[in-house]
């Protein structure tokens, strides 16, 4: 079979594949795909490298556009993409960090195994189900108000531990403990503040879920002893939502904004959803600071999924959750603007990395991570689908050499969810993980079928990707045994 | 073949290719193509109806923002919009009624959220008829 992208791509070595600045004028750095070559011929969309390709184009972009190897077609910024920028003279885009602000994924141990499970995995279900608002259009139990939703926007986890969920060690293991600065509930607009109040402690609808899975498979056990995973058989959940309306009507708002700030500062870009502003201009950073809100306001809601998660486990096993070890591993964010260290051709430059769908992944000594992963490095959640694996791995040095410390966050569509719901019903798909032993709840049937196993690449091809490459390095992986979805 | 509006397939997010005999009926299937991926629009009665006047700087602003107000009417009041009446539209500016009903769980299955209308794979071409696409991030 012809490969198209062998006219476009190249090859640096087996999992390193560059775009060089020839592919399409106005580029000021390559691209660089992390892809396996049976990858490349899977994943072949020309519109991938089209916007790998226009990320290029960012004013102040360093070294490469990256793209992580769950890569595929997004708006604007390639789904999997990372972009770094000059502080000094580069951009910030709301669109390379996307509508799901901090959209996230946070891990919880237990010390449940899976024969103590599986008898009641059909309550435990339901009764997730029941205590954690899903699905499109579900309002949250949380009753706030606009004052304090402010307070939210700017304390992060921190509020939520304050109101009783959820306790300070779960903020310690949290990406930026759960808060990041320089957030400004000004900066945000009253129609995401509308929208903020009601979905507070939701999880929403679409990729989002909380699952329940089993420890599948170990390749560091020192590593994974030190998060708290001792051995095949244990159970763990995993939380998977975002900053919902709130954060999607403040990159709509931005994307606004910013489009008529392109014009003033001159800047061209091939992709309008591109729409970007100087980091150091007045509009650059009302978004950072409107942004970090929306970051802040995921963090919250992963923390109140978490404690009614907690809750849940404590009713269905009659235990307590000193019983149950229900502690929490860590979260990351996978959709995010940073403003981070890095020290290029050596020199040190601060640069704002964009993110859209992956993975801080800081190494071994890195002082943003806490003391307790100081000695392996920066636990990394990977979520798969849910028909497969999920996993747990380890940021690396060669990740900060190569990707802004940065690796992939989960298995990465291959089907439209169109093509998805024509190949597959929502009750089939339900049937199906039936027989493979996993119980799901879903909201909707539709979205459902948009989510099969089938629509999803392979997340271990992934997460091999990445772990050969070095820009991460496995840990565990997981099989889910229940799934919550929207 | 003589359709309002089709599905555009794409990996991550689903598109809206619109048509109308004039831009103001393009921009109505837009919006009803929006509505009809968060629901079946046979299920939904006019209860209801919405104001909405909208200023952009481009024609293609305009259909994002048109499509984005009815996202956050939608997100906020429980709203699925089935018929709209564009009362005034040019290339900056909108007036338009759009009729509906709540949300009831128990007569309309909610299939897709969306996020936002985004300026990916944007165009709004008015010959021949007129043709409107945009993408959604679902």
């Amino acid at each position: 079979m012809a490969a198209p992208w062998k006219g476009i791509l190249k090859k640096i070595d087996d999992y390193r594949w560059e775009i060089p600045t020839s592919y399409k004028a106005g580029m000021s750095v390559p691209g660089l795909i992390f892809a396996s070559e049976s990858m490349l011929n899977h994943i072949w969309e020309e519109q991938v490298f089209q916007q790998v390709a226009n990320v290029a184009f960012l004013p102040g972009i360093v070294d490469h556009s990256l793209a992580m190897p769950d890569i595929h077609w997004g708006y604007g910024f390639p789904i999997g993409g990372v972009a770094a920028t000059r502080v000094k003279d580069g951009v910030v885009s709301p669109g390379g960090v996307g509508f799901d602000i901090n959209c996230g994924v946070r891990l919880v141990r237990t010390n449940l195994t899976e024969e103590e499970v599986r008898p009641k995995i059909e309550q435990l279900v339901n009764e997730l189900f029941i205590n954690i608002p899903s699905g499109l259009g579900s309002e949250g139990k949380i009753r706030t108000s606009e004052k304090e939703l402010g307070e939210v926007m700017i304390k992060g986890s921190r509020w939520a531990v304050e109101k009783g969920y959820g306790q300070a060690e779960d903020i310690i293991v949290t990406e930026e403990s759960g808060c990041m600065k320089g957030a400004n509930p000004d900066k945000v607009s009253s129609k995401a503040k509308k929208r903020g109040v009601p979905q507070l402690g939701t999880l929403g609808s679409g990729n989002h879920f909380v699952e329940v899975e089993v420890v599948d498979e170990l390749y560091d056990r020192e590593a994974a002893r030190a998060m708290g995973i001792e051995d095949l058989g244990q159970v763990l959940i995993l939380i998977h939502t975002g900053s919902r309306g709130f954060g999607h009507q403040i990159c709509t708002d931005y994307v606004g904004l910013l489009g008529e700030a392109v014009k003033r500062y001159g800047i061209s870009l091939p992709d309008r959803q591109l729409a970007c502003a100087p980091i150091n201009s007045p509009e650059g950073q009302d978004y950072l600071a409107a942004m970090a809100c929306a970051a802040n306001y995921a963090w919250t809601n992963r923390q109140f999924i978490l404690h009614w998660a907690r809750e849940t486990f404590i009713k269905v096993f009659g235990k307590s959750q000193e019983e149950l070890g229900m502690r929490q591993v860590y979260d990351v964010c996978h959709n995010i603007a940073k403003i981070e260290e890095y020290t290029i051709d050596g020199k040190k430059q601060t640069l704002c990395v964009h993110r859209k769908g992956a993975t801080r992944a800081f190494p071994a000594g890195h002082p943003d991570i806490p003391e307790v992963y100081r000695d392996i490095g920066q636990p990394v959640l990977i979520p798969g689908d849910m028909g497969r694996f999920s996993y747990v791995a380890l940021g690396t040095e060669t990740a900060m050499k190569e990707t802004f410390g940065s690796t992939c966050h989960g298995a990465g569509r291959a089907q439209s969810r169109a093509a998805a719901k024509r190949s597959q019903r929502g009750a089939d798909v339900a049937r199906a993980l039936a027989a493979r032993g996993i119980t799901v709840k879903a909201g909707s049937m539709a979205s459902l079928a948009e989510e099969a196993s089938e629509a999803y690449k392979d997340v271990s091809e992934v997460v091999d990707i990445t772990h050969k490459a070095g820009i991460s390095r496995k840990v565990a992986r997981t099989k889910p045994i229940g799934v919550i979805k929207g | 073949m003589n359709k309002d509006f089709e599905i555009l397939d794409h990996t991550a997010d689903v598109g809206i290719i619109a048509y109308g005999a004039d831009l103001s009926q393009a921009f109505a299937n837009a919006a009803r193509g929006l509505f009809s991926l968060i629901t079946e629009l046979d299920d939904v009665e006019e209860v209801t109806h919405r104001d909405i006047e909208l200023t952009a700087s481009d024609v293609e602003s305009l259909l994002v923002e048109w499509l984005n107000e009815l996202v956050y009417q939608f997100d906020t009041e429980g709203i699925i919009f089935k018929r709209f009446d564009i009362i005034q539209l040019n290339s900056t500016h909108l007036k338009a009624r759009g009729y509906g009903e709540k949300v009831d769980s128990s007569k309309h299955e909610l299939k897709t959220g969306v996020k936002a209308a985004t300026y990916h794979m944007l165009k709004v071409d008015k010959n021949n008829g007129c043709r409107v696409q945009v993408l959604f991030d679902i």
